[in-house]
């Protein structure tokens, strides 16, 4: 009796210690596996913040670099339009009984007599008038390193429209000069020695002594938006050209890529029939859709320019290679939309009498309609920031004219800042190409954010 | 021109519609029951007086040159019939040119004169007949689907199947674009691999494509190896970033983020989707590879700005939304019961991911990097600005490489004679690259869409 109690006491004991044993166990082996649930935990809160902190990183950095390229050193200079310097005759002015070809000749020759006025002397003049001290004519030189090279052509442009003005004080905005810019922003080393700064001592004694009396100011710069790209004077370069090579080729990529698309995604959602035809389509379309772009560039080139002889570097080309490459895209966005629509919608409208063409186009049409746009703007999108398969269609070629037809040729925004990263003139294409790529993310963004809020707004839950 | 005889087809086609309208509600005023509503009838008159003529239209614009080339040549003098191909293109454009009236270079030929007068004469000719046959068309179209209306037509019936039609010839485009890839690589491939043998292109370690084109001996080596091993570098350094930060993102946003955090993230990160990859390269050549270099100085390895390592980085970047966004549909399709199973045998959420749910989703996961990898063996922006084009066989990563894309770029890119090897190698890298990445896109959709069906 005694005996068995103590054994069971001892069991028991026995029992108690080990379950002791086994919870301590448990308790350290689960102390480590929370250590290890909360390592995990960390590790992915870490990947997701570097990738927010990534594109933290990327948005800062283009901003920082690009934001101040939007203003620009700009002159502002009071102009003596001197009648002893431009000695031009009366703008003609059409006669009677003249034929619209004669007073057009008339007037060009009237204006390329304004071309050979000097301009450039009456800018010396006014920016002599501005600086301290006597300047002798072998500093004209520095002096007109101040200017922008294509400024004399804007003043002569301004005369010609306005004829009335020779003989007047008037005052002009001008560009200062890429180096100028550079060297007032501060984006060039001032303490390096004299032969690798880009312009004279005097010069930047004479820049630094204008910005201080605020004849140069730092004003937003228009240039960047309505000026095309150009090579002899760099500081007038700008955008518009591309942009609107980007818009011809969006406006040929919207035309052709959207009503294709859609329709093929009709085809192959409501009316196909399943067998190995289709089946090709759609794998077919799957593959199309993650081909590397710069094969829809090779393309391009060797079927439309090599086979069809279409222009080089023509907006045309660019947005028939870029449709090439949006159609898939559109093509299972297309899809999408319409697989969301429910069964009963097509039933309903079959059941009162409906073809099978008005139940698509009269009843599952307009209800997919808000997925449909969604994935043609993000389409559309992607397009307008293609670079490679431009370059091999002959679209980084040099334009320094704003196109004004889908077959002149062009260059597009993406391709406008690989070609200006490639500038010589690093210093000051540096902040230029970071200031592109801001009205490029922001025509993206703003596409995005168009689709995010159509998807918002016509979201429905069936 | 051919845009004002489209607009004139379309506003007749308006009128068509119409007369077909109007036609169609005097039958039915008579008192009979109509098959279809009139608007189906008004269309089908429409279509029958507008396509017929439109096609025309296309023909002509496809043949036209063609044809009049055929027929100039025919009447040019005898002793021109020896020219080859080539030399009778450049005539023909040189033809071309003065009958537009642009004029050429140099003192044109009599029989070039002459041959140019014929040129223009039979364009406006051609364009005479092109014009009456459509006029033609149009009427007859118009006034023969005009009688036919009758209240027993099908009209309804036939402007649904002619919408079908159209319908599934749209989707014939995709198919005509993956031909037309395919066969334009091919053909030039071809051309190229008649100056380079294959063997020579795809075991060659050497790539030096000189661009001097003094006879056919000299014109370089076109080894394909350095650039295949440089691209799989870029490649291979930008999976390393992105598979991992990708997957984990993935796996906390779908198992342990709050959803505000996920509403805001998740959006956030896709962003570097959609960004341009021409602005990643840039970011790459002025921010990236300057760091590096400096980090690399820090702790005294020469590490180049422009290098495998900077372009593979900042292509890793590009990549994570891809790569988490896919894995996140992949992990989120993994059933709840799967997940209470494992949790209910007191698994911790960690353990459960990791030998539940991963496992799981294993197949399409590996999907998720194949279609990344081929994601990234494409790419070519990136490479193209960051990653130095040093086409030499070498094992350093701090080193610049050339890829594939690269190299295609900078072949067509030049000046140089569409039908020199030097561009037609473009062709052969891209056909090389294509079938890379087809490769892997295939595989990853087989393993994808095999994964996908066990749940559903």
């Amino acid at each position: 009796m005694t005996r068995s109690t103590t054994d069971t006491g001892l069991a028991l004991a026995d029992g108690e210690s080990r379950r002791h044993k086994r919870l301590a166990t448990i308790e350290r082996s689960l102390a480590g596996r929370h250590a290890r649930e909360r390592r995990f935990r960390r590790m992915g809160l870490a990947a997701v913040s570097t990738g927010l902190v990534l594109v933290a990183i990327l948005f800062a950095s283009i901003l920082w670099r690009g934001v101040p390229a939007f203003w620009q050193a700009t002159l502002y200079l009071d102009v003596y339009l001197d009648p002893e310097v431009i000695q031009v005759e009366e703008r003609p002015v059409r006669e009677a009984g003249e034929s619209p070809a004669q007073f057009r000749e008339r007037e060009i020759a009237w204006m390329s007599q304004l071309s050979l006025v000097n301009w450039n002397g009456l800018i010396d003049e006014a920016l002599k008038a501005q600086l301290p001290g006597e300047i002798e004519s072998r500093q004209s030189r520095d002096l007109r390193a101040l200017v922008a090279s294509g400024e004399r052509f804007a003043l002569r442009d301004r005369v010609i429209e306005n004829p009335e003005l020779i003989g007047q004080t008037v005052t002009v905005k001008m560009l200062a000069g890429a180096n100028v810019d550079v060297w007032l922003k501060g984006n060039i080393d001032r303490t390096l020695p004299d032969r690798q700064q880009q312009l004279s001592a005097q010069t930047r004694e004479w820049a630094d002594d204008l910005y201080e009396r605020e004849v140069i100011r730092n004003a937003f710069s228009t240039a960047l938006f309505l000026n095309p790209d150009s090579r002899s004077s760099a500081a007038s370069a700008g955008l518009a050209g591309a942009f609107m090579g980007s818009l011809f080729m969006m406006l040929i990529v919207i035309a052709l890529s959207v009503p294709i698309g859609v329709s093929s995604a009709i085809y192959l959602e409501e009316f196909a029939p399943k067998n190995r035809i289709t089946d090709l389509i759609e794998i077919n379309i799957n593959n199309l859709a993650a081909v590397p772009s710069i094969v829809f560039g090779l393309l391009g080139a060797a079927i439309f320019i090599g086979y069809l002889r279409l222009p080089l570097s023509a907006p045309l080309v660019g947005g028939l290679v870029l449709t090439l490459m949006t159609l898939p895209t559109i093509i299972i966005a297309t899809r999408a939309a319409l697989r969301s629509i429910p069964p009963s919608i097509r039933q309903a409208a079959l059941g009162i009498g409906a073809s099978r063409v008005q139940t698509v186009f009269h009843h599952v049409l307009p209800l997919a309609l808000p997925g449909i746009l969604t994935g043609s703007i993000l389409g559309v999108a992607q397009a307008l920031g293609e670079t490679a398969p431009l370059l091999l269609i002959g679209m980084n070629a040099f334009v320094a004219n704003v196109p004004s037809s889908p077959l002149d040729q062009a260059t597009a925004l993406p391709v406008q800042i690989y070609l200006w990263q490639g500038n010589e003139l690093r210093n000051f294409f540096e902040a230029r190409t970071s200031a592109a790529i801001i009205v490029l993310l922001a025509l993206m963004l703003s596409l995005n954010a168009v689709a995010i809020w159509l998807r918002k707004k016509f979201e429905t839950r069936w | 021109m051919n845009l004002a005889l489209i607009a004139t087809v379309l506003i007749v086609m308006a009128l068509a519609y119409q007369a077909g309208l109007t036609r169609s509600k005097a039958v039915a005023t008579g008192g009979a029951r109509l098959h279809s509503r009139p608007g189906y009838y008004g269309v089908l008159v429409a279509l029958w007086c507008g396509l017929p003529a439109l096609l025309l239209l296309g023909l002509w614009s496809l043949f036209q040159t063609d044809i009049i080339e055929l027929l100039v040549a025919r009447e040019l003098p005898v002793e021109l019939a020896s020219l080859s191909e080539r030399e009778m293109q450049v005539l023909m454009r040189r033809i071309g040119a003065l009958a537009s009236g642009q004029g050429v270079a140099g003192v044109a030929e009599p029989y070039e004169i002459a041959a140019a007068e014929q040129m223009a004469r039979l364009e406006t000719f051609g364009r005479l007949i092109l014009l009456a046959a459509m006029a033609v068309a149009a009427v007859a179209g118009l006034v023969a689907a005009r009688r036919r209306i009758s209240p027993q037509l099908r009209a309804r019936n036939q402007v649904e199947r002619l919408i079908t039609i159209l319908l599934a010839l749209c989707s014939g485009v995709a198919v005509l674009t993956t031909v037309g890839i395919v066969l334009s690589m091919i053909g030039e491939t071809i051309n190229f691999f008649r100056f380079v043998s294959p063997a020579e292109f795809f075991f060659g370690t050497v790539w030096n494509p000189r661009f001097s084109t003094s006879g056919t001996g000299g014109q370089g080596q076109f080894g394909l190896l350095p650039l295949l091993w440089g691209t799989l570098m870029v490649s291979a350094i930008a999976l390393l970033v992105a598979v991992p930060l990708g997957l984990m993102t993935a796996i906390y946003m779908a198992e342990y983020a709050p959803p505000w955090l996920r509403s805001i993230a998740k959006p956030v990160i896709e962003i570097l989707a959609g960004i341009p990859t021409i602005v990643y390269g840039f970011f790459a050549l002025i921010v990236v590879g300057p760091f590096l270099s400096g980090v690399g100085e820090l702790i005294g390895i020469n590490i180049r700005t422009t290098s495998a390592l900077t372009a593979g980085l900042v292509m890793g970047i590009m990549i994570i939304p891809f790569v988490s966004s896919l894995s996140d549909d992949i992990i989120t399709q993994v059933p709840k019961s799967l997940r209470d199973g494992a949790l209910g045998l007191g698994a911790t959420k960690s353990e459960t991911i990791r030998q539940v749910v991963l496992p799981a989703a294993l197949p399409g996961i590996v999907g998720a990097f194949l279609l990344a990898a081929s994601r990234a063996v494409g790419e070519t922006m990136i490479v193209v600005l960051a990653a130095g084009n040093n086409p030499v066989l070498h094992a350093n990563p701090f080193e610049a490489v050339s890829t594939i894309t690269v190299t295609i770029v900078n072949q067509l890119t030049g000046d140089m004679d569409f039908s020199s090897p030097q561009s037609l190698v473009a062709f052969a890298l891209g056909l090389t690259l294509f079938t890379i990445t087809l490769g892997l896109n295939v595989i990853a959709l087989v393993v994808v869409r095999k994964y996908r069906q066990q749940y559903e």
